[in-house]
């Protein structure tokens, strides 16, 4: 170490200097990100305001935030107004209907697109995006006659039986996902004599629960929420979902607001609640795909 | 090649492997066969047909293409819908990466505003299409009453001419959640080591989102442009509920898919609305093609 001029033993002060760009820019932050925040939940708070109120209480001026008193009543009301809890259950049928389907069919197939190196997995490959662009508007009117030639039309079926044959959302993640896997393990268990079903099933799937989670959480929202399918191919309101009976609480008269947003609320819920538990895998689903893509 | 080791009869090692990426794939395969190319071509040959359901097909060539472009109805709802997607799509981009720029920075309780953010997304159609209807009321929503208490103009929402595709962009954006998600991520694998080279060189904090990373990122706003610009095309739900299908007021709502529904399934013109679903598509085609012929010279690719 060089002592010269320059390095003499000199006291050294310690200041800390407060970095008021940053500590600006972080109040900024809050206050922008609470501001937004304030008009994203808006809505949702309003739904439920309102669905705690009796009609006099909704047509009144200036609004109420707070209902006085709660008229919680509406609930129940809400759910016999229409058979909200048949919607329901109906919903989730089809869902679990579809969830089986989809992961049956889709790791198989992105299994294939993913590890067996087949000429011609790669113009699948391209299809497979291919579907993802294209509108439902353009297959839907022969689906819906075809359903209608084999009598599945007011059934369930066209709305499950497809996703036993895959779906290029889900192919294109899980694809992703398996060509993750080391193939260090694959060649092992090739030496141990494990034809390519057993890879698949005792090495690869093993390793994509996390990716095969994602599809349920998923698909159970799409089914949820899903509202053109279940229009087009379902007649009777004994089988509707819960996005079609939600439209029952309006009528040519009059339109049962409390109602509505009691039901909104409720069907909302779940949801909710759902992600709140899963919000890590869901979060990853998403990326995955939109950052390969 | 050589065959001095055990030949499987028959069958090749290369035929092998293709017969077993055939079999894991058989089921989509055939579902793109049943579900996808059946109803494409069949869609394309009805939109040169006039078909009620009830008879057979009767071919009328390109009369249906010709009424599409001389009635009315359907020059309205096609205007309304590009209308909408050019309000929707600039807007998009700007919230979504202006929700994900706000989002990717390291404050307290950040896990919670993202969480916020996405429960739009979960929030199914219908009810979301429901309860804004109630939000934005002119009379009785709670946007004009709080507009009102600041004694600032109300404007007529969905019940204005002027005012009801925008109401419709808001709602559609409230619902951005996933793009958010996919701009953070895609935020994320900028690399540090540029922001510090840009800060060493003197940028600011806006200029090195404009110059670091929104090019960087480029390929993400591709991907949301493409696909929202696709789901903008098909907007059906939200507007459908609104307006309980008409439209109102004054055919402003009148989205495409929503006249191609009316008129496949409530006139039962399946000639006529495969016409319209085939013609969206083009339109999506050459728009898409519009776009990406355009990324030489805004697509950075040599990303992380």
């Amino acid at each position: 170490m060089r002592v010269d001029a320059q390095s003499a033993p000199r006291q050294v002060v310690v200041r800390r200097r407060i970095r008021w760009g940053a500590v600006l820019r972080e109040l900024i932050t809050h206050a922008f990100l609470v501001m937004v925040s304030i008009m994203w939940v808006l809505p949702m708070v309003w739904m439920v305001s309102t669905s705690l109120k009796t009609d006099a209480q909704i047509f009144t001026w200036p609004p109420q935030w707070i209902p006085r008193p709660f008229r919680f009543e509406n609930y129940p009301e809400a759910v016999s107004y229409i058979p909200l809890t048949l919607y329901a259950r109906n919903t989730v049928y089809i869902a679990v209907g579809t969830i089986i389907g989809s992961l049956f069919s889709c790791p198989l197939v992105a299994y294939g697109l993913a590890r067996i190196p087949w000429k011609g997995r790669n113009v699948l490959f391209t299809l497979t995006l291919a579907t993802m662009m294209l509108p439902f508007q353009v297959t839907m009117i022969p689906l819906f006659v075809m359903f209608r030639q084999v009598g599945w039309i007011n059934t369930w079926r066209p709305l499950i039986v497809p996703s036993f044959f895959g779906s290029a959302f889900y192919i294109f993640l899980l694809r992703q996902f398996f060509m993750g896997v080391p193939q260090d393990l694959v060649d092992a268990a090739r030496i141990d004599g494990a034809n390519e079903l057993g890879i698949f099933v005792r090495i690869i799937l093993p390793l994509v629960k996390p990716a095969l989670a994602v599809i349920a959480l998923f698909e159970l929202l799409n089914r949820w929420g899903d509202f053109m399918g279940p229009l087009i191919f379902l007649n009777e309101s004994r089988l509707y979902t819960i996005s079609l009976g939600l439209q029952q609480y309006r009528s040519e008269r009059s339109t049962e607001w409390a109602y509505l947003m009691a039901a909104s609320t409720l069907v909302t819920l779940p949801v909710i609640i759902v992600f709140i538990f899963t919000q890590h895998t869901f979060i990853e689903g998403i990326t995955l795909t939109g950052i390969k893509g | 090649m050589s065959s001095t080791t055990i030949r499987k009869p028959g069958i090749s090692p290369s035929t092998w492997v293709t017969l077993k990426g055939l079999a894991f794939c058989s089921p989509w395969i055939l579902g793109l066969l049943l579900f996808y190319l059946y109803p494409m071509l069949t869609s394309l040959y009805w939109s040169f047909t006039d078909y009620r359901i009830m008879n057979s097909p009767v071919w009328v060539g390109t009369s249906n293409y010709k009424t599409m472009l001389t009635d009315p109805v359907f020059a309205k709802s096609l205007r309304n819908t590009l209308e909408y997607v050019a309000m929707y799509l600039p807007s998009s981009i700007i919230v979504a990466l202006g929700l994900a720029l706000l989002l990717n920075t390291n404050i307290h309780g950040m896990t919670f505003y993202r969480s916020l953010y996405y429960f739009p997304v979960l929030v199914p159609g219908v009810a979301s299409a429901i309860v804004w209807k109630w939000v934005l009321d002119p009379q009785w929503g709670i946007v004009n009453a709080l507009l009102r208490s600041l004694g600032l103009p109300t404007p007529g929402w969905i019940g204005s001419v002027t005012w009801a595709k925008p109401s419709l962009v808001l709602i559609a954006l409230w619902g951005v959640g996933n793009s958010v998600v996919i701009y953070l991520a895609s935020l994320q694998d900028v690399p540090r080591s540029l922001y510090d080279a840009a800060e060493v060189d003197g940028a600011n904090i806006w200029q090195r989102v404009w110059h670091v990373t929104v090019p960087m990122i480029t390929p993400t706003i591709l991907f949301n442009m493409i696909m929202g610009m696709i789901g903008a095309f098909q907007t059906f739900t939200v507007p459908f509920v609104m307006t309980q299908g008409t439209g109102e007021p004054g055919q402003t709502l009148l989205f495409y898919s929503m006249v191609l529904y009316r008129n496949a399934f409530l006139y039962l013109q399946m000639g006529m609305g495969s016409t319209m679903a085939w013609v969206m598509l083009v339109f999506i085609l050459i728009l898409t093609g519009i776009v990406f012929s355009t990324t030489d010279r805004w697509v950075y690719y040599g990303g992380a």
